[in-house]
């Protein structure tokens, strides 16, 4: 459109300047890998250099040596996210339906209480937490970092799925209804098949988020070696006398790489989905 | 199914439906209350009840109000809060400029701008554990990037060590958390800016209005309620960010970058005063619900001001 053209100058200061943002944005990763490329002694040398002619990729098979559990971490990482996700979507789904449907009393109280659990963090309710998950004996079990990981999930789940439900003609379920189907075959044969490239967006930022959120749970609710996260797993590599950083960075690009690609797969509709809510409220 | 459908029996089923539809609506929300209940609700009220006792590992007796006492007589107490505010405060407004900055660029009519948009999410996906490593080590004195670029073009004389210094490591904490939250803002923008109707900025285009008067008569106005709720959820994670700055700094040095939530940790988890840190936890909790009224009131009259639903 006429508008919107940009002529030869404006168009290479559009992109010096994406190139900048995406420079900022990019760095650690950039510079991570080049880490992770480095024999450690070198990246030790007196004078910083940027280029190198000795890159390998031998951190990259070190790293299972040093930290030999790192397969194992990395499998954590994904099976606890994988878990949490799983069990936030079945507490989710039958929760957003009744905010999305049914009328009932202390419906919008219930969901303001639901909605204010985003302002709290794990890291102040640490002390209390600790208790109730040993009065539930799972400290240092996987359980310590799925429970409290699929709880701080639901109120966003909750608010996602709801306005996508919401956008569902209703005049279906009444269909269902009126065929003297019950409240609960309605949901699951009706609804649920309909909201399905809904959960997909919910599912995956829920994915997501308990990806991202590891680290802190893993910390303070675990200490066998065995069950722990990637994120915690990677302090492994900071030994007692030195850290050997290159392979670390290796072990962190390794360990993300799965999630990066499923959600280079599925990041067209996660975008358009969670960001629906903000454009049409 | 289909024979049942006489008159007498869908009134009656109406009316039966009515009645259970509370039931079957709080039946449906019971396991996410039960979650909540245990994980939130029951560790807060646990997290009250602690901030009136001197609990430690050893026991607990309660002693009121001493824990407050102590607490707002204490002037690195306030210089905490503070610090908190300032922290979030300065991390949030460069959120948004940058949000701002990266949605209209990659709302600009240039070729590869989807791909673009895809290259701008790794913060958002990743663990922030890890994406912090990496920033960690582009500080480093020794052998980091920013060091080493600076030494290279002569701009300082000796390596220096930005998470070493109070003033250096505070920003550096600044920029890292930046980096986090930019992506998520920025695609929130990006989406709001392509939901504005393209006949107003034709109208406007018409009449002779430039690319930053449209920018600053259309696009800010339209996707204002957007801006808005990114920046008080925003202000919400900053203000409860921890892995950031424990992986930077672990609030050093010399408390420089000892935030709030930083702060609750050290007493609570690593110093083991449980009835001090809760007392903290309460303070924080507090000032978070202050501060979401003030979201929902702000929200409410910005999407008034500006016409939204």
């Amino acid at each position: 459109m006429l508008m919107d053209r940009l002529n030869i100058l404006q168009k290479i200061g559009i992109y010096a300047a994406l190139f900048l943002f995406l420079l900022f944005v990019l760095l650690p990763f950039i510079e991570m890998f080049r880490v992770s490329l480095r024999p450690l002694d070198h990246l030790m040398t007196t004078k910083f250099t940027w280029w190198s002619d000795d890159f390998s990729f031998q951190a990259y098979s070190d790293m299972w040596v040093t930290v030999p559990l790192l397969g194992r971490y990395i499998l954590n990482s994904i099976f606890i996210a994988t878990s949490v996700t799983a069990i936030t979507m079945v507490v989710v789904v039958p929760a957003a339906y009744a905010y999305a449907r049914l009328e009932f009393p202390f419906k919008a109280i219930s969901l303001g209480m639901f909605l204010a659990v985003n302002m709290f963090t794990g890291a102040v309710l640490l002390i209390p937490l600790y208790r109730t998950l040993r009065a539930l004996g799972m400290l240092n079990t996987y359980w310590a970092m799925i429970i409290p990981g699929v709880a701080f999930l639901i109120p966003t789940g909750i608010w996602l799925l709801r306005s996508y439900l919401e956008k569902i003609p209703k005049e279906l379920e009444e269909a269902a209804y009126v065929d003297g189907a019950s409240r609960v075959y309605t949901l699951r044969r009706v609804v649920i098949p309909l909201a399905v490239p809904g959960l997909i967006v919910v599912g995956t930022a829920i994915f997501i988020g308990a990806y991202a959120q590891q680290f802190l749970f893993a910390i303070a609710f675990n200490n066998v070696r065995e069950i722990q996260p990637l994120p915690a797993g990677l302090y492994e590599f900071i030994g007692y006398q030195f850290v050997t950083w290159n392979e670390m960075m290796a072990a962190a690009l390794t360990g993300v790489l799965p999630v990066m690609l499923f959600f280079l797969f599925l990041q067209k509709h996660l975008v358009a989905g969670l960001t629906a809510g903000a454009v049409k409220e | 199914m289909i024979e049942a459908l006489a008159p007498m029996d869908g009134i009656r089923k109406a009316t039966r439906r009515g009645l259970s539809e509370r039931l079957f609506a709080w039946l449906l929300i019971s396991p996410a209350l039960v979650f909540i209940g245990l994980i939130v609700a029951w560790p807060l009220l646990e997290t009250i009840r602690l901030s009136f006792t001197d609990a430690t590992l050893g026991g607990e007796s309660y002693i009121g109000l001493a824990n407050y006492v102590d607490l707002f007589g204490s002037s690195k107490f306030y210089d905490i809060v503070g610090r908190t505010f300032y922290w979030m405060f300065l991390a949030v407004t460069l959120k948004l400029i940058m949000g701002l900055i990266g949605a209209t660029l990659l709302n600009a009519a240039v070729p590869g701008k989807a791909l673009f948009r895809i290259l701008i999410m790794p913060p958002w996906v990743i663990p922030i554990a890890i994406g912090v490593i990496g920033w960690k080590w582009l500080y480093n004195g020794y052998f980091g990037l920013i060091s080493g670029l600076l030494l290279n073009f002569g701009i300082v004389d000796e390596r220096v060590a930005l998470l070493s210094t109070k003033t250096s490591a505070f920003y550096s904490a600044v920029v890292t958390d930046v980096w986090v939250g930019t992506p998520m803002v920025t695609l929130f923008f990006l989406a709001a800016m392509q939901g504005v109707s393209r006949d107003l900025y034709e109208a406007a285009w018409v009449d002779g209005a430039g690319r930053w008067y449209r920018f600053r008569r259309i696009t800010i106005p339209q996707i204002m309620p957007v801006i808005v709720s990114m920046a008080l959820l925003s202000a919400i994670w900053t203000f409860n960010s921890f892995e950031i700055i424990w992986i930077l700094t672990e609030g050093g040095p010399r408390s420089a970058t000892t935030t709030l939530i930083i702060d609750t940790y050290k007493v609570a988890i690593s110093s083991q005063r449980f009835g001090e840190g809760s007392a903290r936890a309460v303070v924080i909790v507090v000032l978070l619900a202050i501060f979401s009224l003030a979201y929902m009131f702000f929200l409410n009259r910005v999407n008034r001001y500006y016409g939204a639903k």
